[in-house]
């Protein structure tokens, strides 16, 4: 590059007070904005899922009396960044009676990596449709090579006296041996 | 090693010729504060460019999420109120450096030949930098944002021939609404920037190319750009910096008024102050000549802005140049200053701008509670503490008063009164002036109205003067046994405590020959006078506004009050909303 008419490169001999006070003062002003960004970018780290109370989900009389699981929706609050929306579902379960008043309630997402678990054709299991994990009527893993580290997640639930079911709906972390609520 | 490092990377790079480039571009004459606006000016368009991708990633462009967005990030998000502040105050900053920058170039003459591209590319970038104001300005979609916007994209439709078309594609039809915001956004942080970023390359480019026009005379020999040049230029980048973060922190980020709503009268609404001359200047083109002031006159003046590397050949044409831009900060000070001064002393601009602070803090405390996917408008639509006095202000303050006032705190004509004043309706006080013969024909309550000559105010002027001091406590206690049915949320704990003095006024209310129920209907008891089952609450005031001359009230002795629902000039929900605000009760944020 030609350097004509520009001044020749500094003297060996250089300011160094004024070169450190440019790359203070430089520094200063330049981790203003990027700073301020990030800790808003940063803000979803504090943000935890509410816990969920119990959710009336279904009556245990529309329940297959042979244990034959259902999927039905849950329905409680949504709280999506500034929206609140009351009664809208917030995800799915597969519930079976397993019982006079006794019921197993499991979520309907698959364990490995979310995607959502169907029955599966012969109606004794379900199966994922993504990684092809395959799960016992009670949710326990069914082959061996299922890539799912564990079982369908149960859920907290409760038949109440007059048969109505109450449901303590979770999500948890994927991809993991344990249960660990998100 | 690191020597072989750097050459094996600036071998295939050529990035010491670069640096060498750009950081030892002479300076004739040597480094000077004057320099450095330049600078400033790419430094706070890089902050713009950092906040404003940030501010990106939790902004949502739609009439239903805009403002909800941005409430989000001012309120919720961590350290929200700081960027947007940031994001805020360096555009104001960045508009005051533009005009500094512009006369500092005027004044040396740099933009003489062989510098006039240069300062056309300039004047470009003035105007994309307003632009992004101007677009920026609607993006919080909040009552301010607006109507300003509405108004400056009016003035777009004013221009003859293609106004109309223009306007329509501007704001993406014919009315406000998710277009206007999708395209506003997309100018204002895709096209608009790309344009500045692109002209800002050819800016310096050019001015590489001519060098530095040095200030004359020279104060010493040429230096290099760095240290000394670049530590001026961050000096003053730290110095308007420091200014924009005192701004962030006594504003507490940037302001955000009450979501937009088109149905919602707005006299609040004025541009952002850089653009006020022009809103000042507008004033004296009333009428047909608006377009004159609005597109006319200004093209002129940035004509004569472009033509000034023409005229500055002569040195005659230099000083005309240098008095037309005095001419135009002093008119343009001048303009701003008779502006603010008009608002000052305007007492109906100072009373909406206290209004829609009000409003814009209710909002924020109705959003604090979660918003509706119709969006934080519907919350304040349906907000007995701010519909109330608009509906009672609209429909009811022609005769009544509400503290002396028309419900919004205007003020009104002395003598237009001819109605109860409303304030505290229902409650023990209202009720015991009312219950008084000489209060009662005062203008506050019936003095005003036909029923002055009718038969409660007769029956209280045979009775209560001969009362015994113990018929007058009695009287006092049916005052307050009346005011319980109301269940005002003001008066509950009183209510509880005095439930014995209370069932001593109630006693006198059922006295069917010497007491209320003598005349009035009350539970059970059915008679002509209007009915005191449940006076004040929410439902026997939204029946009796609704239809204050069915029998169950003033029957055939209604004087000349309208059957608001029954002719249905309010709905239901606008009854609700103002037998709530006049009984107090409105949502109340829970105390964290």
């Amino acid at each position: 590059m030609d350097d004509s008419g520009h001044s020749p490169a500094p003297p060996a001999r250089r300011n160094f007070l004024i070169k450190t006070a440019a790359l203070l003062v430089g520094g200063v002003i330049t981790v203003v904005a990027p700073v301020a960004g990030l800790i808003t970018f940063l803000d979803p780290l504090r943000r935890k899922a509410g816990a969920r109370g119990l959710v009336r989900v279904a009556t245990i009389g529309s329940l297959p009396s042979n244990g034959e699981p259902k999927k039905l929706p849950v329905l409680d609050t949504l709280v999506d960044a500034w929206n609140r929306t009351e009664n809208v579902p917030v995800g799915s379960v597969y519930i079976q009676k397993t019982g006079k008043a006794t019921v197993r309630v499991l979520n309907a997402v698959c364990p490995h990596l979310g995607c959502s678990v169907g029955i599966n054709a012969a109606k004794n299991g379900f199966a994922c449709p993504c990684h092809k994990s395959s799960f016992a009527l009670d949710g326990k893993i069914a082959d061996p090579k299922s890539p799912s580290p564990r079982g369908m997640d149960e859920l907290e639930a409760e038949v109440k006296a007059n048969g109505e079911i109450w449901v303590k709906f979770q999500n948890f972390r994927k991809g993991t041996a344990n249960k660990i609520p998100v | 090693m690191k020597q072989e490092s750097t050459n094996w990377l600036d071998q295939r790079t050529g990035y010491k010729a670069l640096v060498h480039e750009a950081l030892f571009e002479n300076v004739p004459g040597g480094a000077r504060w004057r320099y450095v606006w330049g600078s400033t000016l790419v430094f706070f368009f890089s902050v713009q460019v950092i906040t404003g991708l940030f501010l990106w990633m939790a902004y949502s462009p739609s009439s239903q999420t805009a403002w909800e967005s941005v409430y989000f990030i001012q309120n919720q998000m961590w350290g929200g109120w700081f960027l947007r502040g940031l994001h805020h105050f360096v555009a104001q900053a960045m508009t005051i450096l533009l005009v500094f920058h512009l006369m500092q170039v005027i004044i040396d003459g740099a933009y003489r030949a062989p510098r006039e591209v240069n300062f056309w590319s300039g004047v470009i970038l003035l105007l994309l930098t307003l632009a992004l104001s101007l677009t920026g300005y609607l993006l919080p979609w909040d009552q301010e944002g607006f109507w300003a916007t509405a108004v400056s994209t009016n003035i777009i439709a004013l221009s003859p021939g293609v106004g109309q078309a223009a306007q329509a594609v501007v704001i993406g039809g014919t009315d406000y609404g998710h277009h206007t915001l999708t395209r506003f956004f997309a100018l204002h942080a895709g096209v608009i920037p790309g344009a500045i970023m692109l002209f800002i390359v050819v800016h310096i480019y050019f001015f590489r190319r001519h060098g530095v026009k040095p200030a004359e005379p020279k104060k010493g020999a040429d230096v290099g750009f760095w240290p000394d040049q670049v530590l001026r230029d961050a000096v003053a980048c730290l110095a308007v910096l420091l200014v924009v973060i005192f701004f962030i922190f006594r504003y507490h980020g940037a302001p955000l008024g009450a979501p937009a709503d088109p149905a919602e009268q707005y006299s609040a609404a004025r541009p952002e102050w850089y653009f006020l001359f022009l809103f000042q200047f507008l004033k004296y083109f009333p009428g047909s000549a608006e377009i004159v002031g609005a597109i006319i006159v200004p093209m002129l003046l940035m004509a004569v802005l472009v033509a000034m590397p023409y005229f500055g050949r002569w040195k005659l044409g230099h000083r005309f140049n240098l008095g037309f831009m005095a001419t135009m900060i002093a008119g343009a000070t001048l303009l701003t200053y008779l502006a603010m001064r008009a608002d000052r002393n305007d007492p109906d601009y100072i009373a909406s701008a206290k209004a829609a602070d009000q409003d814009a803090e209710r909002a924020v405390e109705l959003a604090n509670g979660g918003i509706p996917i119709a969006g934080a408008v519907s919350l304040m639509r349906a907000d007995a503490y701010t519909q109330g006095p608009r509906i009672f202000s609209r429909n009811c303050s022609a005769c009544h008063r509400y503290d002396g006032h028309d419900g919004l705190g205007g003020e009104l004509p002395k003598d237009s009164i001819s109605a109860s004043d409303l304030k505290g309706f229902g409650s023990r006080e209202w009720i015991t002036r009312f219950l008084n013969p000489d209060s009662l024909v005062s203008p506050k309550h019936w003095g005003g109205t036909a029923l002055k000559d009718g038969d409660m105010v007769s029956w209280l002027t045979e009775h209560v003067p001969d009362y015994t001091p113990e018929q007058k406590q009695v009287l006092q206690y049916a005052a307050w046994a009346l005011s319980a049915e109301s269940g005002l949320k003001s008066q509950r704990e009183a209510d509880g405590r005095d439930s014995a003095k209370i069932a001593i006024g109630l006693a006198f209310i059922r006295d069917t020959t010497k007491g209320c129920t003598s005349c009035h209907t009350f539970h059970e008891r059915k008679k002509d006078g209007p009915d005191l089952t449940g006076y004040g609450s929410r439902a026997w005031m939204m029946d009796f506004i609704s239809d204050p001359a069915h029998e169950r009230f003033f029957g055939d002795n209604n004087d000349r009050m309208p059957s608001f629902g029954k002719e249905k000039t309010l709905t239901l929900q606008e009854l609700g909303m103002v037998a709530d605000w006049l009984r107090g009760d409105w949502y109340v944020a829970p105390k964290k």
